[in-house]
């Protein structure tokens, strides 16, 4: 079957200006989603994944500004549309699932008015239709009495099922792609499970794209097709999420997966690995390798120019580091 | 939503009682009501005729009950001075009183929450720094200095409007804006502290990320949320406003029931001033009480809190 592409982000960077100086929270990232495609991006809190996608939406605060080489949704430049244009796409062909379920829905309006909303701005359907389609759609993320749902408020719901109707909400229009932007973490561990599969299972059903934005590992090799690992606003490492997995290149994808215990493979009371040191300041302008100070690679060529994003193990495999990836196998 | 208003409403009445006592007990703390009636000239005799005339010799207590049991019947006694029914001076006054308090609060209301919402879109630009200095105004000023300012300026330097009386709409627009004027840097600042708030909210990046119209995310998503305050606000400046009143009708003449309250005070006229005070406050413990219903209207969690 031929991929057929949702979505391409090249050069894609967002500064916002600080007292200190500029931030630089997402640097020249680049990396595209195809129909039916799941893309996890993963990495620490602070390592620019949330950024990434609120500047595909559009949705920066406003003093971030977004630049970018490239940034097209299925034939849509997103770069050379106005405002106006680009809210035809928000909710519509691209929608959002946010991290906080709790404060995410208005308190102030029912259920079946916050999901009836997008179609009926986006002339999509009338009323009628539209609480049709809310009322399956609850269903399908596995609401029961879902015609009565609609006329309750986010007060009378818990957060598991907030998230269900953020996903519902998310898919009321149809879109073409989802992004996910931590849709468990604010979640108990038992319902997190429940929502990813959910999202998996939607995404197969819809064939839409899904981005999945997530500090969870374990999340990501559960349902993602390719993992675009970010550190310090770069993305480090991408590739399939069977060679991310089993033979990761970059230093700190490595170090990342050293972190997580495996049923099997850890030995019982061993010690899990950690990365030594802190996250760089991203402010001002940063030349070479982000991560090289906690690098137990790093040699004088990591901070003296730039590292690009390589070739890899295979043809969708990149990796940034001065060292080939092979020379990076242990 | 029933029980909600059924509770409102049980200590709304409450309140009013509490107040009708302070107020009739306050009246009798300010001198012996017989004496301030008899005039500087009685003597003790006429005096002491006067005390037993209006009954002033009996127990507070049996005077209150009295008192009350008549006022629940609208029945708030004869005016010391007009020699009229209370209820019926009150009566012909009072819509004068409204009309005047409810144009103050519009005209506040449509001048602070534009300004409060744009200064909140806006933040530290010049319309945010224009409407702060209105409020620091506002705040500052006196309004019977505000009312003097404005009446030399529109009424008498560049005659636009009549300066006194009641008779006709331009009467009523000076004094509204003197009166209005006065809880507009409140009702401001608290809408662009609200908008401030709810604009960095979840649900209205969620509102944004559903491709809604920038108009339907400030005014169906942000406002209903942020106006709250601003609706309680309302309504306790709006009691405000109502004592206020008695200030600014007696600059501008107005016949309503503040002007009332000042000659009624200045002629010791206590039947009518126990009448004034107690619905004055009949009407804030009102407007308080549908603040409650309208902000439980607007936010569906109080409702059940």
């Amino acid at each position: 079957m031929a991929s057929e592409r949702i979505l391409e982000v090249e050069g894609l960077s967002v500064a916002i200006p600080t007292p200190s100086g500029m931030l630089h929270p997402v640097q020249n990232v680049g990396f595209h989603v195809d129909r039916g495609e799941t893309v996890a991006i993963v990495g620490e809190s602070g390592c620019g994944k949330s950024l990434t996608s609120l500047a595909i939406m559009d949705l920066l605060p406003l003093r971030a500004t977004r630049s970018a080489d490239r940034l097209v949704l299925d034939n849509t430049d997103m770069l050379r549309i106005g405002e106006r244009q680009m809210s035809d796409i928000r909710g519509n062909r691209m929608s959002m699932i946010f991290q906080e379920p709790m404060t995410s829905l208005n308190p102030a309006y029912t259920i079946g008015d916050q999901l009836t909303e997008g179609p009926r701005r986006h002339g999509q359907s009338g009323m009628s239709e539209a609480r049709d389609r809310a009322v399956w759609l609850l269903e399908k993320v596995g609401i029961t009495a879902a015609a009565n749902r609609l006329r309750q408020y986010p007060h009378q719901l818990s957060g598991g099922l907030r998230q269900r109707v953020m996903i519902a909400m998310a898919l009321m229009c149809g879109p073409d792609l989802i992004i996910a932007d931590e849709p468990t973490t604010a979640l108990d561990v038992t319902i997190q499970a429940q929502i990813l599969h959910l999202l998996a299972e939607l995404q197969r059903e819809f064939h839409t794209g899904l981005i999945l934005i997530t500090h969870d590992l374990g999340v990501v090799a559960r349902v993602a097709d390719r993992v675009a690992v970010m550190y310090a606003g770069q993305i480090v490492e991408e590739g399939s999420a069977h060679r991310i997995f089993t033979t990761p290149s970059h230093p700190y994808t490595r170090g990342l997966l050293d972190c997580i215990p495996i049923p099997g493979k850890t030995a019982r009371g061993s010690h899990l690995g950690s990365i030594p040191g802190i996250v760089p300041s991203l402010i001002g302008e940063m030349p070479g390798c982000h991560f090289a100070e906690r690098c137990r690679h790093a040699t004088g060529r990591c901070t003296s120019r730039p590292v690009d994003l390589g070739d890899g193990l295979e043809p969708d495999h990149r990796v940034r580091c001065v060292f080939s990836p092979e020379e990076l196998q242990p | 939503m029933f029980t909600y208003l059924l509770r409102r409403l049980g200590v709304a009445v409450l309140v009013a009682l509490t107040v009708s006592l302070i107020t009739f007990s306050m009246i009798y703390l300010s001198g012996d009501p017989a004496v301030a009636l008899a005039g500087e000239a009685a003597t003790e005799e006429d005096i002491e005729s006067i005390r037993t005339y209006y009954g002033y010799d009996r127990p507070i207590l049996v005077q209150y009950g009295d008192w009350l049991f008549k006022a629940l019947q609208g029945d708030f006694g004869q005016s010391h001075y007009l020699k009229q029914p209370v209820a019926l001076v009150i009566f012909e006054r009072l819509p004068t009183t409204m009309m005047l308090g409810l144009c103050a609060l519009v005209f506040a209301l449509v001048l602070s929450i534009p300004l409060g919402v744009l200064a909140a879109i806006r933040p530290n630009s010049l319309i945010d720094r224009t409407a702060l200095t209105i409020a620091v105004i506002g705040q500052a000023m006196p309004s019977f200095w505000f009312a003097l300012t404005l009446m030399l300026w529109l009424g008498i330097i560049w005659r636009l409007l009549p300066i006194t009386g009641s008779d006709s709409w331009a009467n009523f627009v000076m004094p509204s804006i003197a009166l209005g004027y006065y809880i507009t840097p409140a009702a401001m600042r608290l809408t662009r502290a609200g908008m401030l708030e709810v604009l960095s909210a979840d649900y209205i990046r969620t509102a944004r990320a559903k491709g809604l119209r920038p108009v339907t995310v400030l005014f169906k998503h942000a406002l209903r949320n942020a106006i709250l305050p601003v609706i309680s606000l309302a309504a306790v400046q709006f009691g405000f406003m109502l004592g206020g009143s008695i200030v600014i009708e007696t600059i501008f003449a107005i016949n309503g029931l503040g002007f009332l309250a000042w000659e009624s005070i200045q002629r010791a006229d206590l039947p009518m001033m126990q009448a004034i005070v107690l619905v004055l406050s009949v009407f804030y413990i009102l407007l308080t009480l549908l603040a409650d219903m309208l902000n439980a209207w607007l936010d569906p969690r109080i409702r059940v809190a």
